[in-house]
């Protein structure tokens, strides 16, 4: 599971050697963020937001939970329950602004998380594994969020569930009785919203359970690191704790800045105000968007504006709308090439910059409304962002000439390496 | 296989001499056995799948509210009125001669989902145009019924999330949605009252 000179958890007090018979714990947590998991030595601070994801996690699984105990989940009270936190429960409102901010904060660090890994190629062999588990936490993610913000049962709400369950609607055949079963109705309605409330509570827990997953299979090769040259020796490591406990408790302390600035200074500047609107079925807010999290892959959803060939627009654009994520799954085996870190593939930099660029622009388009100059950029950001993914990573992969890479990670940070032969 | 391995082991019966085949690749009856009761288990456990997704679809009181009555007789030629049916709305249209004139004098083919006015109306009572108000694209509540609203470019009904645009039969003429808004089920229950479902 790790590497031959790992530490080995050696219990001194009586108590915790026989905890270590019965059940090693202590163990199992040295092995995996103690002295016992050895880190390369040059991780930069874009191996902070794994970490910081999982703290996001338990922030709102904590703040979640207590925040269940005051909600109701009826569509005659939900909306003034959350009213009632907002303005009687104790620290309610406190509560709900860290549950609602610290649902942007996950996704601004998994999306940090995501891109470090495109950049870094993370996903390539012998970790496919933990990128393909992570690539379901996200989407676990994505549906967590849409069912959480369905529930406070105002405008943005009800029509967001309307909008979403409708994509559903776009599968032939089935697609109609399907809505219908997903919302247990016609429209979003008291069942849907019990079921939200039900499915919103589980899912974070599977997702925890995924996340256990995704660390075990990480500590099976070990964290990758920004050169993706192998660790080779002792000397190409340190160990996790206490060298990167520190580091990213500096990474912790810096997030927590950012995120108490937005919990009480900026709490509503992400959300929208129609949804302090309790749910109308019969009146449509003007301009309907998701939380900013969905917009690069809401502009993809609305690219498609004609039918093409025998395949209705509608279906076309949900369809797009999911691929852009399932090709993700892909990934391990588009990109081809042998050399992982960006830093060492000149012409691959400048495209994963681009797409940088393609999701920003995308994700600009998904929050604007729907007129014809934002369809037509996002028609051409969605045709890029698919371009990136299935023609130009392996065509890159194979025409690129990468730069030479470091003969190990001491090397990299010291500029010689005792350890190894010397270069000839 | 664990009770094969045991029978094995212990060396005084073979699975041949067991079921006397006399083969040693057949089939054994605790084969069978195994089979029928792991498959006898397998259809069980799906069967309990049943109720676990049919509790999901709408229930006897959600399906019991999918009628309505509308009193027509306060709506002048040229409004509209929106109710519910099925929790969502309906849009109830008094088209003018000018409305209607304009729904038949677009040819049927050039449509996206190609329905004539008379197709979407009762026979007698084409001035009625009655339509869900929920938008075929994804949903939403078109504008167009209420007083004041925008009617989009062909004077019926425009959807504000994606621009879907509808004419004066509530057909669709532009924009994202793939099919003329739904004539739900109805009939004139006197010359004032319309039930809907």
């Amino acid at each position: 599971m790790s590497f031959p000179w790992a530490k080995e958890y050696k219990p001194s007090h009586p108590l915790m050697q026989w905890l270590d018979e019965k059940l090693p714990l202590p163990r199992f947590v040295y092995n995996a963020v103690g002295a016992g998991y050895p880190v390369p030595r040059n991780l930069n601070y874009f191996w902070n937001f794994g970490i910081l994801a999982g703290v996001c996690l338990m922030l709102q699984i904590v703040t979640g939970v207590v925040l269940a105990m005051h909600y109701a989940a009826n569509s005659g009270v939900a909306f003034d329950s959350v009213e009632h936190i907002m303005r009687d429960v104790n620290w309610g409102w406190m509560l709900r602004y860290a549950h609602a901010n610290g649902a942007s904060a996950f996704f601004v660090v998994v999306y940090i998380h995501i891109f470090r890994g495109f950049f870094f190629s993370s996903y390539k062999a012998p970790r496919e594994m933990i990128w393909l588990l992570g690539v379901t936490i996200f989407l676990l993610m994505m549906a967590t969020a849409f069912m959480g913000y369905v529930l406070p049962w105002g405008q943005m709400s009800f029509w967001g569930a309307k909008v979403i369950t409708g994509l559903f609607s776009a599968i032939p055949v089935v697609g109609e009785p399907l809505q219908q079963w997903l919302l247990g109705g016609f429209a979003p309605d008291n069942a849907a919203l019990n079921r939200f409330f039900s499915l919103h509570f589980l899912l974070p827990f599977v997702i925890l359970g995924v996340v256990i997953l995704h660390i075990w299979a990480l500590h099976i090769p070990g964290s990758s690191n920004p050169t993706g040259v192998e660790v080779k020796t002792e000397s190409d490591t340190v160990p996790f704790h206490p060298y990167y406990t520190a580091k990213d408790g500096f990474g912790l302390g810096v997030f927590a800045i950012l995120y108490c600035t937005m919990l009480f200074f900026l709490p509503n500047a992400l959300g929208h105000p129609d949804n302090y609107i309790q749910a109308n079925p019969l009146s449509t807010p003007a301009h309907i968007v998701p939380e900013w999290y969905f917009w690069p892959f809401y502009a993809i959803l609305r690219a498609f504006t004609a039918d093409f060939l025998f395949i209705p627009a509608k279906l076309m654009g949900v369809l797009a709308m999911f691929s852009a994520i399932l090709v993700w799954f892909f990934l391990p085996w588009l990109d081809t090439s042998p050399v992982r870190s960006g830093h060492y593939r000149p012409l691959f930099r400048k495209f994963f910059y681009l797409l940088v660029i393609d999701v920003l622009v995308l994700g600009y388009c998904g929050g604007s409304p729907a007129e014809t100059k934002y369809v037509l950029i996002s028609q051409i950001a969605a045709t890029y962002y698919f371009l990136h993914f299935l023609v130009i990573l392996p065509i890159v992969a194979s025409i690129e000439k990468p730069a030479p890479l470091p003969f190990s990670i001491t090397e990299a940070v010291l500029g010689k390496d005792d350890q190894t032969a010397p270069a000839a | 296989m664990a009770d094969e391995a045991i029978v094995n082991a212990s060396g005084t019966d073979s699975p041949a001499v067991h079921d006397g085949a006399g083969v040693d690749e057949g089939v054994r009856r605790r084969d069978f056995i195994n089979i029928a009761a792991v498959s006898f288990a397998g259809v069980g456990g799906l069967a309990v799948l049943v109720p676990l997704v049919s509790q999901m679809a709408p229930s006897a009181d959600v399906l019991a509210e999918s009628s309505t009555e509308i009193d027509i007789s306060q709506i002048a030629p040229g409004q509209a009125i929106k109710a519910v049916f099925r929790k969502q709305p309906v849009f109830v249209r008094n088209l003018t001669p000018v409305e209607i004139g304009e729904a038949d004098k677009v040819p049927t083919s050039s449509l996206r989902d190609p329905q004539t006015l008379e197709e979407r109306t009762k026979a007698g009572k084409k001035n009625w145009l009655i339509t869900m108000g929920v938008c075929t694209h994804l949903g939403c509540v078109p504008l167009g019924a209420g007083e004041g609203e925008v009617k989009g470019e062909f004077g019926g009904y425009f959807c504000p999330c994606h621009g879907s645009v509808y004419d004066t039969a509530a057909r669709i003429r532009k924009g994202p949605a793939p099919k003329n808004l739904e004539v739900p089920p109805y009939e004139f229950t006197s010359d004032t009252v319309v039930k809907i479902g």
